[in-house]
């Protein structure tokens, strides 16, 4: 039985090294071949300013295009997976994803209403953008999910899920309102919706990476209270667990790294639901390692695809559309395989 | 400091006129009582008599309307959490997990108010988790994922949990009330056979009077939010006070071959 302690650090380490490989492949590949060797001198030309000076061509490419680019998909795949790992404990619910307290939804209103009120022809100050019109929809969602569920003061899980369904469904009907305004301009709105990794930039990496380290590091703290709040509310409160607190902390936690992503990405399924699922199935249930191995996992896991979508397949595919057509038949082996064996 | 039974004198709690309710139904109304050190409690009634609001009102899930209460003479509610959970430890009537945690890991869960936000168990810790497993007898089980066990099986993981958190007290929230008899009476047993060893004291909501008869030193009766009755079990448990709570008639007397008090009750005439 996967469990032991010296196997984690190993696993981890072996993840880890996986994504460098992956981001560093990744890095090589697209309309313009360039060697690994190459992408290496650039990059560490870049840092510590020695070494070759690599061709100009080749280091713009790395380092404006494909570095900010391969970043963003391994923290935004990182942080949904991990998030997800998090909903899934908390809400004591297998099912449980990232969306599930409606931030995808809310994200997918506030692009959809910034681009509807473009193609009217309304000028907004240049800050105002779709990252920042989803940012501002998504935790407004949050705070309306949360608001709805705390009604019955203990925040249950079911509350919850059942919340983040209905004002999920309110704003998919008014996504679709929009979508019918947007006329012939719907293409732009439905393009966002699908996910696409392809308009990061640097200035993104620098607003996703300090939240989202900063997030997985909460979670990790909080990893070993997580394991036993998933045995059950109140015996982990007569374990001394300010179980509420906790819940609040971390939901808000997550929901914020998620939001951040789904701001600078669209909406990209599956990844946070499938990860964690997949990596539980392999490596046990264990918190204190599974959050980490889903932040790598999914990181690797969005790697890859958006890969895939940029360099690989004949035109590029919106990288949301591609983690549901590959992660939903994963899903469904492993959810009837689990049902085969009782479990 | 760590697990050391406190020996403070006085009551082990003291309720005072202590009342709680959700919205504007009483759940419990006015009960003052005092509980000892080192004695089992039976707590009895019908459903909804509120034995389960009061167990939460002593570890301090939920905090009275009105009234006071002392745990080893300080109010409840200037008790950390944590180090109340040294004392204190619950095992509640199902125990269902979703995630495929592992027996050990689960009874290791119990040494957690005894640990520091780094620390990790030591070897004190991982003997005690050993011995309590084999004194629960699920030490075959360690390795089994929780969720594939049976009820029986799931509620000697969840007791063997609350005793690796070395308590001085062990609430009981009708723990064996889904169990057949077999682990019924040997989990019981366990507890009583600390009880009587280390003076551990026991407080239980429970359903089945035969099983408590055998089990408390000392009996609660709870009829809609109010204390009817208590007292030693030989003395309080009395047809009259069985008719009272339940509105059951019953005959009770003392068993040669249980040793103890047994409760035979009749059904109401024309029902079968």
């Amino acid at each position: 039985m996967a469990g032991r302690p010296g196997h984690s650090s190993l696993i981890g380490i072996l993840l880890s090294v996986l994504l460098l490989c992956v981001m560093l492949i990744a890095a090589t590949m697209g309309f313009m071949k360039i060697p690994a060797a190459e992408v290496v001198a650039v990059i560490v030309h870049r840092i510590t300013g020695s070494g070759t000076v690599p061709d100009p061509v080749a280091a713009g490419i790395v380092l404006d295009v494909r570095l900010p680019r391969i970043i963003g998909a391994a923290l935004v795949g990182g942080a949904l997976a991990a998030s997800g790992a998090v909903f899934q404990a908390i809400l004591r619910n297998p099912l449980a994803d990232p969306y599930t307290l409606g931030i995808a939804s809310g994200a997918a209103f506030g692009a959809s209403l910034l681009i509807v009120l473009q193609v009217f022809g309304l000028v907004l100050p240049a800050f105002l953008s779709i990252p920042v019109f989803a940012f501002a929809g998504s935790i407004a969602t949050l705070f309306v999910v949360l608001a709805l569920a705390s009604g019955s003061s203990r925040l249950s899980s079911t509350s919850l899920i059942l919340s983040g369904v209905i004002v999920a469904a309110i704003l998919s009907a008014a996504i679709g309102f929009l979508k019918f305004l947007a006329d012939e301009q719907v293409g732009i709105i439905i393009f966002w919706l699908m996910g696409s990794l392809s308009g990061i930039s640097w200035t993104n990496i620098a607003l996703l990476l300090p939240v989202v380290s900063l997030g997985l590091l909460v979670c990790l703290l909080f990893s070993r209270e997580l394991n036993i709040m998933a045995t059950g509310e109140r015996t982990a409160a007569t374990l001394g667990i300010a179980t509420a607190r906790l819940r609040w902390l971390l939901l808000l936690v997550c929901s914020l790294m998620t939001a951040v992503s789904v701001a600078v990405s669209g909406i990209i399924g599956f990844v946070g639901l499938i990860v964690p699922h997949l990596l539980r199935h392999l490596f046990g249930p264990d918190n204190r390692r599974l959050i980490l191995f889903s932040f790598l996992g999914g990181a690797i896991l969005l790697v890859v695809a958006d890969t895939l979508t940029r360099a690989v397949l004949p035109s590029e595919v919106p990288i949301g559309v591609l983690t549901a057509l590959i992660g939903g038949p994963v899903f469904c082996v492993i959810f009837y395989r689990r049902q085969r064996d009782g479990r | 400091m760590a697990g050391r039974p406190a020996r403070v004198s006085g009551a082990l709690w003291r309720l005072d006129d202590v009342s709680f309710g959700y919205g504007r139904k009483p759940v419990l109304a006015n009960f003052s009582y005092q509980f000892e050190r080192g004695c089992c409690y039976g707590v009895l009634g019908p459903n909804g008599s509120g034995k389960t609001t009061l167990l939460d009102l002593l570890c301090g899930l939920l905090v009275p309307e009105s009234g006071a209460i002392l745990f080893n003479g300080r109010p409840l509610a200037h008790w950390r959490p944590r180090a109340l959970a040294r004392q204190v430890a619950l095992v509640p009537q199902e125990f269902m997990v979703d995630f495929d945690f592992s027996v050990r890991m689960v009874v290791e869960m119990g040494r957690y108010p005894h640990l520091g936000r780094f620390e990790d168990l030591d070897g004190r810790d991982h003997g005690l988790v050993n011995r309590v497993m084999a004194e629960l007898a699920i030490d075959g089980l360690a390795d089994r994922a929780v969720n594939q066990l049976s009820g029986g099986e799931k509620q000697r993981v969840a007791v063997a949990r609350a005793l690796a958190q070395q308590p001085s007290v062990l609430l009981l929230d009708e723990a064996t009330s889904n169990l057949d008899i077999f682990h019924t009476l040997s989990i019981l047993g366990a507890v009583r056979g600390r009880a009587r060893a280390q003076g551990l004291t026991v407080i239980a909501a429970m359903h089945d009077l035969n099983q408590a008869a055998f089990f408390c030193d000392r009996l609660l009766f709870l009829n809609q939010g109010r204390l009817l009755c208590h007292g030693p079990t030989d003395e309080v448990l009395r047809p009259d006070v069985i008719d009272e709570v339940y509105g059951v008639r019953a005959q009770v007397a003392y068993n040669d071959f249980a040793k103890c008090l047994q409760v035979s009750f009749r059904a109401p005439e024309g029902d079968c």
